[in-house]
C-alpha cells in the first residue's frame, strides 16, 4: 500500500517535472523542447517561428508569357479609352438629341439618362483601361526600397535652430515688440467680423428666444382653412374631421413663412365625451372640437397624422404619437411634452375663433427654454 | 367496315365542329339576351326594388356586426349618416364585408357584384341619409394639377406620401398607395373618412378642391418621375437599401478587382 503510494506520487512528480521543463522550453531552452516533441504527448512549442521569409518567388503573368495574350491585353486597354472617346461625344450628343423641355417631366430623365450614361462611360474607360494597363502589361517585377532613417542628421539640426536664430535677428520679430504684438493683435481680431454676421443671421433687435415663444396668434382671431385663408365655422366640422388651420392674415404678413412656421394648426373634431379635459382647460375646446400646434415638441416636424378612430396623431419624422384623447400627451416616441393646445371659442357669426395666443412655446426645446 | 365508313362519309367531316359552333352560338346569344335584359330592368327597376334587395343583402352579410337597423355592435360601427359614398367605398373596394378583424380592413377582390354594391349603398342610405355616390363629373380629372398638387400635398401627403405611395401609421395600421385607385373612390374615401382616415368634408375641401386633387394623382400616375427609377417612390429606406447593396457592392468588387494580381 505504502509502496504503491510512493511509487504514485513519483509518477506524478515526473510527470509534472516533465511538464515544467517543456513549459520552460517554450520561453527559453531549446535542447529540451526537442527532447519533449520526440517523447509525444506533450505540448510541442517550436522556436520562435517569426522570420523574415523574403520575397516570395516572381510569377510571370500570361502577358508575360504569351505574346499573343500581351497583344489582346493592349487590345483591350486602346478599346477602353476608344469608349471613353465615344462615350464623351456620345454624352455632347445626348445633350443635344435629348433636350429638356419644361413642360414634359420625361424629358428630363431622358436627358438625365443618357447624359450620365455616356460621362459614366467616359470616365469608366479612362479608369478601368489605366488599371487594366497596369495590372497586365506594365512591368510587375518586385522591387525594395530601404526606408530612411526619419531623424537627420545632427549638422542638419544644428543648422536648423540656426536658420530660426538668423530669421529672428534678421526680421526683427523678437526686438521689435511693437510690430510683433501689433501683429497678433490684428490676428486676434481678424474672425471678429465672423461672428457678429452670424449673429446677424438671426432675427434683428429682437431676442430669438423671445420670438420662439409667440406665435401671430391673438384673441378674436379667426381660424382659416389652409391655404385658401377662408375663415371656418364650428358647423362645417364634423365628427372625425381634421382641418389644416393658419391664422387669419397670415397670407398676407411680409414673413410669411415664418409666421406659418410656429403658428399651424390642426383642428379636430371627435365625441366631446372622449376628451379628457384638465382643471383650468375646460372652455379651451368647443364642442369636441380641439385645436393643437402641428410643430412636433420633439424636433419640429409636422404631426398632422390624425387617426380618426384611435385620436392617436403621429409624427411621420420620428414616430412620436400624441394622444388627443388626453391633450396630446406623448404615448409612445421621442416627443417629451404634450403638443401645444390653441384654446378656442366662437364668434357672434359661428366662426372658430382663438381665445388666446398658445400659452406655452411651440416646437421643439431651444436654449432659453425650460 | 365498309358500311362503317359509308355511313361517316354521309356527313361532311365539318358537320359536327358547324354543329357545335351552332348550338353555343344560341345558348350564348340566349344568355347575352336574357342578361342584358336583366341588366336593362335593373336600371329602370324602382328605387323601392333595390332597396328591398339591399335589405336582403344587408340582413344576410353586414347586420351581424352593423346591426339590423345600422345601429352597430362591439364588432362594428353604427352606419347611421354615413351615406352611399361610405358604403360603395367599403364595399366596392372588397374592404367589407371584413375577411376578420386586425389592424384595419385590408383591400381584396370585391364579393358583391356593381348591382348589389349600388343596392346596399341605396338600402343604407334610404335609412339615414348621408353622402351619396360622386357624379362623373365629379371626379373627371379636368381640375387644376397645381391646386390640387399644393392641396395634396397639405391635406393627405403626411399620411398618403407626397407622391402617393401610401405609408404606415401606428400599430400595424398604414394609408394605402393611391396610384391605380379609381378616382370614384378616392373622392368617396375624402368623403366619408374611411377607417382611420379623418373626414374631410365639402367645407373642408370642396367638390372642385377635390376634383383638383384628384387631376393631381392622375397627373402624377401618368407622368414619369423625372428622376429616374421611383424604387417604389418609399424614400429614404427604400433607396438607402439600394444603394448599400448595389453602391456599396460595386466599391467593393472594384477594390477586389483593383488588388488583385493579374493572372
Amino acid at each position: 500500500m505504502a509502496h504503491d503510494e510512493t511509487s504514485g506520487t513519483d509518477v506524478a512528480a515526473t510527470s509534472s517535472g516533465a511538464g515544467g521543463v517543456s513549459n520552460t522550453s517554450g520561453r527559453a531552452v531549446e535542447p529540451s523542447a526537442a527532447v519533449s516533441s520526440a517523447s509525444g504527448g506533450l505540448a510541442v512549442m517550436t522556436t520562435d517561428g517569426l522570420s523574415d521569409p523574403g520575397i516570395p518567388p516572381h510569377r510571370k503573368r500570361i502577358t508575360d508569357l504569351d505574346p499573343k495574350k500581351a497583344k489582346g491585353a493592349q487590345r483591350a486597354v486602346y478599346t477602353l479609352f476608344y469608349l471613353s472617346i465615344a462615350g464623351s461625344i456620345f454624352a455632347i450628343a445626348a445633350y443635344m438629341a435629348f433636350p429638356i423641355n419644361s413642360d414634359d417631366p420625361g424629358s428630363v430623365r431622358l436627358n438625365t439618362v443618357f447624359l450620365g450614361l455616356g460621362i459614366t462611360l467616359a470616365l469608366m474607360g479612362i479608369g478601368i483601361g489605366a488599371v487594366h494597363w497596369a495590372k497586365t502589361l506594365m512591368h510587375d517585377e518586385e522591387g525594395v526600397d530601404i526606408r530612411h532613417p526619419v531623424r537627420s542628421s545632427d549638422e542638419t539640426r544644428a543648422r536648423a535652430v540656426e536658420i530660426f536664430h538668423e530669421g529672428n535677428v534678421e526680421s526683427g520679430f523678437g526686438r521689435r515688440s511693437l510690430i510683433r504684438n501689433s501683429l497678433i493683435g490684428a490676428l486676434v481680431a481678424f474672425p471678429l467680423p465672423a461672428v457678429i454676421l452670424f449673429r446677424g443671421l438671426g432675427p434683428e433687435g429682437e431676442s430669438p428666444s423671445e420670438l420662439l415663444s409667440h406665435t401671430m396668434w391673438k384673441a378674436g382671431d379667426r381660424l382659416t382653412l389652409d391655404p385658401s385663408g377662408l375663415p371656418v365655422k364650428a358647423s362645417d366640422v364634423t365628427i372625425g374631421s381634421a382641418f389644416h388651420i393658419i391664422p387669419e392674415g397670415l397670407n398676407d404678413a411680409p414673413d410669411r413663412l415664418e409666421q406659418k412656421a410656429k403658428a399651424a394648426v390642426l383642428l379636430m373634431r371627435v365625441n366631446p365625451s372622449d376628451l379628457n379635459v384638465s382643471a383650468g382647460r375646460e372652455d379651451w375646446n368647443y364642442d369636441g372640437i380641439v385645436a393643437y400646434s402641428k410643430i412636433c415638441t420633439h424636433v419640429g416636424c409636422p404631426v398632422a397624422l390624425f387617426e380618426q378612430q384611435t385620436h392617436h396623431l403621429l409624427c411621420p419624422c420620428h414616430q412620436s404619437t400624441f394622444d388627443v384623447n388626453n391633450e396630446c400627451e406623448v404615448i409612445f416616441g421621442p416627443a417629451k411634452r404634450p403638443l401645444p393646445q390653441l384654446p378656442i371659442t366662437v364668434d357672434g357669426e359661428g366662426y372658430l375663433v382663438a381665445r388666446s395666443d398658445f400659452l406655452e412655446p411651440v416646437g421643439p426645446s431651444f436654449w432659453e427654454r425650460s | 367496315m365498309a358500311r362503317t365508313s359509308r355511313k361517316a362519309n354521309r356527313r361532311h367531316p365539318l358537320a359536327t365542329v358547324v354543329l357545335i359552333a351552332i348550338g353555343l352560338a344560341f345558348t350564348g346569344g340566349g344568355y347575352a339576351l336574357f342578361s342584358s335584359t336583366a341588366t336593362a330592368d335593373s336600371n329602370v327597376a324602382a328605387s323601392q326594388a333595390t332597396v328591398e334587395e339591399g335589405s336582403k343583402l344587408f340582413a344576410a352579410n353586414c347586420a351581424t356586426c352593423h346591426g339590423m337597423n345600422l345601429e352597430g355592435s362591439a364588432a362594428g360601427p353604427n352606419l347611421l349618416g354615413v351615406g352611399a359614398a361610405s358604403v360603395d367605398f367599403q364595399v366596392g373596394t372588397g374592404r367589407m364585408p371584413l375577411a376578420m378583424q386586425g389592424p384595419q380592413a385590408m383591400q381584396k377582390p370585391p364579393q358583391f357584384t356593381e348591382e348589389q354594391t349600388a343596392a346596399l349603398a341605396a338600402y343604407v342610405a334610404s335609412l339615414s341619409p348621408g353622402p351619396a355616390v360622386p357624379t362623373d363629373s365629379q371626379i373627371a380629372d379636368t381640375g387644376d394639377a397645381t391646386n390640387g398638387g399644393e392641396l395634396f400635398r397639405i391635406n393627405c401627403a403626411m399620411c398618403h406620401n407626397v407622391a402617393g405611395a401610401g405609408g404606415a401609421l401606428t400599430e400595424g395600421k398604414f394609408a394605402p398607395e393611391l396610384t391605380g385607385v379609381d378616382s370614384k373612390y378616392v373622392y368617396e374615401a375624402m368623403l366619408s373618412g374611411p377607417q382611420n382616415m379623418p373626414v374631410f368634408n365639402d367645407h373642408n375641401i370642396t367638390p372642385e378642391d377635390k376634383r383638383d386633387i384628384i387631376t393631381y394623382l392622375k397627373y402624377l400616375q401618368n407622368n414619369p418621375s423625372p428622376g429616374g427609377f421611383e424604387l417604389g417612390n418609399l424614400g429614404p429606406v427604400a433607396e438607402g437599401l439600394f444603394i448599400w447593396i448595389f453602391g456599396i457592392g460595386a466599391v467593393v468588387a472594384l477594390t477586389v478587382w483593383l488588388t488583385a494580381k493579374s493572372n
